[in-house]
């Protein structure tokens, strides 16, 4: 009989911690699946983020450090610098990527630090239990935009594919969703290239996967998924915003 | 060991660091001790090492702590505010068991305060420095020599116990310059089986976290932590006593000040006075018993500070206040004469003698 559906071998066999319907287990799930196909779980260093993926270190097969709220990329280039045949990726939410560590995103961006970031963008603070993030939509209700995010008073939703791709560092970035099939296997591709990036040594790689949180969104898992395609992709259109050698003109000279 | 040579204090740490195996460096320039970075940024390239300048200093422990994780020697050096922006990171080498150098070059504060020598992150040094129970292995050089020496020592150390080691010094020893003769280059450092350098299949994955979310999980590791510290506390406690054994007054003072010190005791001992010197090496572990024991035939203390007065609290606690402790200190960026600790030894002489 043939397998056609298994844990993939750098996921730990343990229960995660994510509520139902969240989709942090499927993007746990695609970079389990590009670790194994490109063969480098041995070799591969993993930085947990503060947010609900902060037990991410639990969750992978590899070696895992679990950093500040918002500092893994500054961790990940130490990693990264000390043992540059290690890779290294981090693993963060909006909260932890664009708000408290929003300088170390930018200047590991800028660096070209040859790190990859899974970036989960779900549009609240999850793991507190739903406060707005930076990445909140105008009008969105969260615990601390209780009348809804105002744009006069909290200001706009950080775009950061659009952002960090303005960066001559930036070698790659992708927006992604999981709301469904097709765009689970796009996600998966991208997450793959933000690998095979790092391992050409072309420089920073990021892929921003919009995502849900039904728990603190107070919505069905289903109403969920309706309420990312109908709200978020609109407002942070898929696509990739960048794909180069970050280092090619310099390399050239 | 190389012949003499004449270094500047923050130079010669940040040689002494790449000859103690130091291969990872970041930071972020502040004054009185960018020369150690600048100094790093043109040896690291050369010897296959990293000089990063990053972002902020809270950017540069991070980096510290993921080089660290990786297995490496991994450093950075700041001056007090800076300092203040490394304690969160500073925390979590702690919480996760992390060896790490940070060198400390005092200036005047609080706030953005000064830039000329200061004693005043004494406190933050040794109880402080961010939040959490931990402790934080505390060096302070009184000299270039010394501060040579103690860098290999603190990487030593950090290993060995898994912990971050301090050197704290102030703006006279980063900025001045001495004869030093440097330490050969180390060639064997210690192995790091819990480091993250990649499974290779070969075991289960190292994870080094700080993060315990039972509480009962979270007591374990701490006392097991604090039994380490114990051991630090037996073991690596550094002192220098000087003309103290038939001493009637001790004056004590850390790092540059106790140089300063050196000059009113000989003056004083020409005069016919008791003096004599305690002087920490280590601020934590605190040498309590070498005061203990002078408290046992001197009259009087005088502790000495560049700030308010910060150690005083750590002499106090170490004589059971058996002893009057008389204080000068002298702050801001301001350092004190030798003329006036003279006259300060001669007050307290006045008040027991
Ligand atoms: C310095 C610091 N500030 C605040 C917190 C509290 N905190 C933990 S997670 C979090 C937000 C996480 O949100 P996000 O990064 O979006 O991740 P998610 O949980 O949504 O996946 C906050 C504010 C913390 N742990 N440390
Ligand atoms: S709180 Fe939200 S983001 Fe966190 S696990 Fe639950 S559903 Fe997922
Ligand atoms: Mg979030």
């Amino acid at each position: 009989m043939s397998v056609v559906f298994k844990k993939p071998d750098a996921l730990c066999d343990v229960t995660m911690h994510y509520c139902p319907g969240c989709t942090h287990g499927i993007v746990h799930r695609l970079v389990a699946e590009v670790i194994d196909e490109l063969g480098i779980c041995g070799k591969t260093v993993g930085v947990a983020p503060v947010g609900c993926a902060v037990f991410a270190y639990n969750y992978f097969e590899c070696d895992m450090i679990e950093a500040a709220h918002g500092r893994a990329p500054a961790v990940a280039t130490g990693v990264k610098r000390a043992n540059p045949a290690n890779v290294v990726f981090t693993y963060q939410g909006d909260g932890d990527l664009a708000a408290i560590g929003t300088a170390e995103t930018v200047h590991a961006a800028t660096r070209g630090e040859n790190i990859t970031v899974i970036f989960i963008n779900n549009t609240i603070y999850g793991m507190t239990s739903g406060q707005m993030a930076p990445t909140s939509l105008p009008g969105q209700v969260t615990t601390t935009s209780p009348y809804g995010r105002d744009p006069k008073l909290a200001g706009y939703p950080i775009r950061v594919c659009e952002m960090l791709a303005t960066l001559s560092g930036t070698a790659y970035c992708e927006r992604v969703s999981v709301d469904c099939v097709k765009n689970v296997i796009q996600a998966k591709k991208a997450i793959k290239k933000a690998f095979e990036n790092q391992i050409a040594g072309k420089g920073f790689s990021l892929v921003e996967v919009l995502s849900t949180c039904p728990s603190n969104w107070g919505l069905t898992p289903i109403e969920a998924l309706e309420r990312l395609r109908r709200d978020m992709i609109p407002y942070y259109p898929l696509g990739v915003y960048c794909d180069r050698d970050a280092f090619a003109e310099v390399e050239a000279k | 060991m190389s012949d003499k040579i004449l270094m500047k204090g923050n130079e010669a740490l940040a040689e002494a660091a790449i000859r103690a195996g130091c291969r990872c460096f970041f930071g972020y320039p502040i004054t009185p001790q960018t020369q150690l970075p600048e100094y790093m940024a043109k040896k690291m390239p050369k010897i296959g090492g990293t000089f990063l300048q990053s972002e902020s200093e809270i950017a540069a422990i991070n980096m510290v702590l993921g080089a660290s994780a990786a297995g490496v020697r991994a450093m950075t050096s700041s001056s007090s505010p800076g300092i203040s922006l490394k304690a969160e990171g500073i925390s979590y080498l702690a919480g996760s068991d992390l060896p790490a150098v940070i060198v400390n070059i005092q200036r005047g504060g609080p706030g953005l305060g000064g830039i000329q020598p200061s004693q005043a992150d004494y406190w933050q040094a040794t109880r402080g420095l961010a939040h959490g129970d931990f402790r934080v292995l505390s060096l302070a050089p009184a000299g270039i020599q010394e501060a040579v020496d103690l860098m290999g020592t603190a990487f030593d150390l950090a290993d060995k116990y898994r912990m971050p080691v301090m050197i704290l010094g102030d703006g006279i020893i980063g900025q001045m310059m001495e004869p030093v003769r440097l330490p050969d280059p180390v060639t064997e450092l210690p192995e790091k089986p819990w480091a993250a350098k990649g499974t290779r299949g070969a075991r289960k994955h190292n994870i080094l976290n700080s993060l315990y979310i039972q509480p009962e999980e979270l007591e374990r590791v701490v006392r097991e932590r604090y039994e380490r510290y114990a051991e630090v506390e037996k073991n690596e406690v550094r002192v220098e006593t000087w003309l103290a054994e038939d001493a009637d007054i001790i004056v004590t003072a850390y790092g540059s000040t106790a140089r300063i010190c050196r000059n009113a005791i000989r003056a004083a001992r020409a005069d016919g006075i008791k003096v004599g010197m305690v002087r920490p090496i280590t601020l934590w572990p605190f040498p309590s018993a070498a005061y203990a024991e002078a408290a046992a035939h001197a009259k009087g203390f005088l502790d000495v500070e560049m700030s308010m007065g910060q150690m005083i609290d750590d002499v106090r606690l170490a004589i059971g206040c058996s002893r009057p402790v008389r204080f000068f200190g002298r702050t801001g960026g301001v350092v004190p004469t030798p003329a006036e600790i003279r006259a300060e030894i001669d007050a307290l002489c006045k008040e027991v003698l």
